[in-house]
């Protein structure tokens, strides 16, 4: 595949764009496990939401 | 499942948690296929080779768009019915659509270089769509630095509800003022300018593009659902403590 005299701009389009996939992917990622382990110790401790209460 | 059972929370984490492999696996194989077309294509006969940015510039202008439309949609949910669920949509809408648009105005300036001799100009489309940016950027500000998030949402929903003036501007920019950047090409009245070899593996691409956007879209709001869980515990946590002491 030949890019022609252009090809820095294409390479860098490219890679901006998976960077910055790539980070939204990671936050994402990296949100869900923390908000899974806080709810998991909250829990642990008792902890619970108003509508799982009884009565 | 009845599609009103979705604005119960729980029923949405089930729904989420069940399709969300399902629509990974699509998303990477459309962009495999997608990608794989687009690197193959042939060269345009006056952009050369930096066509091939035209497969990363033209989805992601659309789907910063259709971000931004999504948001207003949900903030009619949000001041309207205050829907709990149509709050976290429109939340969970703005980092990606943001990002989108953040792609989009990258990509076509590494674009306009080679091809117009300059990064930048001050054109009316380009211009309406960092005005996008912008407002994304201004949203984002008003959901993390609210101290009272039903406070944040509703003035979210508020700027996402203006802000949508500026999606016709964007789509007719290129009609109503002198503009560089090219009038529309892939969905105009009299059908499609680009030719063929380019137009399928550009409309597999974009699809790829919006399945990673619905993808992160409801990854998001599964993020938001369980943050807001944490925060309900954590405010009944305290009322215990205050309580008892």
């Amino acid at each position: 595949m030949n890019l022609g005299p252009h090809a820095d701009f294409i390479i860098a389009a490219y890679a901006v764009t998976v960077f910055v996939v790539a980070a939204v992917i990671a936050w994402v990622v990296v949100d869900y496990s923390a908000q899974r382990r806080i709810l998991g110790d909250l829990e642990e401790r008792g902890v619970t939401r108003r509508s799982q209460r009884k009565g | 499942m009845a599609v009103i059972d979705l604005a119960n929370p729980t029923r949405f984490l089930t729904l989420v948690n069940r399709v969300l492999p399902w629509l990974v696996a699509a998303t990477c194989i459309l962009f495999a296929v997608g990608l794989f077309g687009a690197m193959n294509a042939p060269d345009d006969y006056r952009q050369g080779a930096t066509v091939k940015i035209m497969f990363l510039h033209v989805p992601a202008a659309w789907l910063g768009m259709f971000g931004w439309a999504l948001m207003s949609v949900a903030a009619l949910g949000t001041l309207v019915w205050r829907h709990p669920l149509a709050d976290v949509a429109g939340k969970a809408a703005a980092p990606v659509g943001a990002a989108f648009t953040f792609i989009c105005l990258i990509t076509g300036s590494l674009w306009g270089r080679p091809t117009w001799g300059t990064y930048w100009v001050w054109d009316a489309r380009l211009t309406s769509m960092l005005v996008l940016l912008l407002l994304y950027l201004g949203v984002l500000a008003l959901y993390w630095t609210a101290e009272e998030p039903g406070r944040g949402a509703r003035a979210a929903a508020i700027l996402s509800l203006v802000g949508a003036v500026n999606l016709p501007i964007i789509k007719f920019s290129v009609d109503w003022w002198n503009t560089l950047h090219q009038p529309a090409s892939v969905f105009r009245m009299g059908g499609s300018t680009i030719d063929s070899a380019l137009l399928k593996p550009l409309l597999i691409t974009a699809i790829a593009f919006t399945l990673l956007f619905v993808t992160l879209h409801l990854a998001i709001m599964r993020n938001e659902i369980l943050r807001r869980r944490v925060r309900s515990m954590r405010l009944m946590q305290a009322q215990e403590l205050a309580e008892a002491t």
